[in-house]
């Protein structure tokens, strides 16, 4: 089975964007590739083109993280926070804050694990500290010259009736 | 408005899923409060107010018609929205692909590894 594509990400109420994505494999298995550096190296890469040279995790309350990715020509761009809830393998909390932010405060990021028959659903929450914060996040991906463009509208409704549409499920787990 | 409180109106607009179905029926062509409220089981009153808060967002226009007030769907603030929603959600797909693929591997090795040493410190390369 193929998860490609599957990612639904929506912005939630003022202050939050949501992922919620599924992964054929057991959720300690999961939990495990998104909490230890070896493992992270390999697939939180980012855009094409990036690596993830730097990578530390002190998996534990007050315990710190630190990632650094770099691009082909060498620039590179950090992110790090510190966990505030672990529970393995079913969530942990953490504040993260980009080297270079571009919007004030710090995130807190939520990541649950649900596993069910074998597959597990994981929803990834980032509250940022004020709408502004959330906005500039997102709005950091736009680029100049935004078409309309009836089809993409389109787009945005199937991906936040999606995200309403797979509440429920999370629920009956 | 500013980029930023205009991005703000537009979320805070899609929030509600009354007005993301309004807007879904009105990517298909304009229409009337009427023929807008007539699906969702709701007054007038309640559509229009939901209308009110579309058009604040700039996310619907009304026609000048006094009769009929048409709404339409102005495309471009949720162009904008969707625009690095998109981009956002490109990067991750991209991690989560390769994310897909680690699985994989570590649920092989997991299969040929003998079972007393199944939970010892998870995939070593």
């Amino acid at each position: 089975m193929s998860y490609a594509g599957t990612l639904v990400v929506a912005a939630k109420g003022d202050h939050e964007i949501t992922m919620i994505r599924r992964f054929g494999a057991p959720r300690a298995m999961v939990f495990e590739a998104w909490t230890k550096p070896e493992l992270l190296k390999r697939w939180m890469t980012g855009p094409p083109g990036m690596t993830l040279p730097i990578c530390e995790v002190d998996l534990r309350v007050g315990g710190a993280y630190r990632y650094v990715w770099r691009t082909g020509d060498g620039h590179e761009m950090g992110a790090g926070g510190t966990f505030l809830e672990v529970a393995a393998p079913e969530r942990f909390v953490a504040t993260e804050r980009f080297d270079q932010a571009w919007y004030p405060g710090e995130a807190v990021i939520t990541i649950t694990f649900v596993e069910q028959d074998g597959e597990t659903e994981v929803t990834t929450t980032m509250r940022y500290e004020s709408t502004e914060s959330r906005d500039g996040v997102l709005r950091s991906g736009m680029t100049d010259g935004v078409r309309q463009s009836y089809d993409r509208v389109a787009a945005i409704f199937e991906t936040e009736l999606a995200a309403q549409d797979a509440a429920p499920d999370r629920k009956r787990a | 408005m500013t980029p930023s409180t205009r991005l703000d109106a537009t979320f805070a607009a899609l929030a509600d899923p009354t007005r993301r179905a309004i807007l879904a029926r009105l990517v298909t062509g304009e229409a009337s409060v009427n023929e807008l409220a007539r699906p969702f089981d709701m007054s007038q009153p309640a559509i229009s107010k939901h209308l009110k808060v579309l058009e604040g967002a700039g996310l619907i226009s009304r026609g000048r018609d006094a009769q009929r007030r048409p709404c339409r769907l102005s495309a471009q603030p949720l162009a904008d929205a969707n625009e690095w929603l998109e981009r956002y959600r490109k990067i991750w797909e991209a991690n989560f692909a390769r994310l897909d693929n680690l699985l994989e591997e570590m649920k092989a090795e997991e299969r040929a590894r003998p079972k007393s040493r199944r939970r010892a410190r998870g995939a070593k390369r």
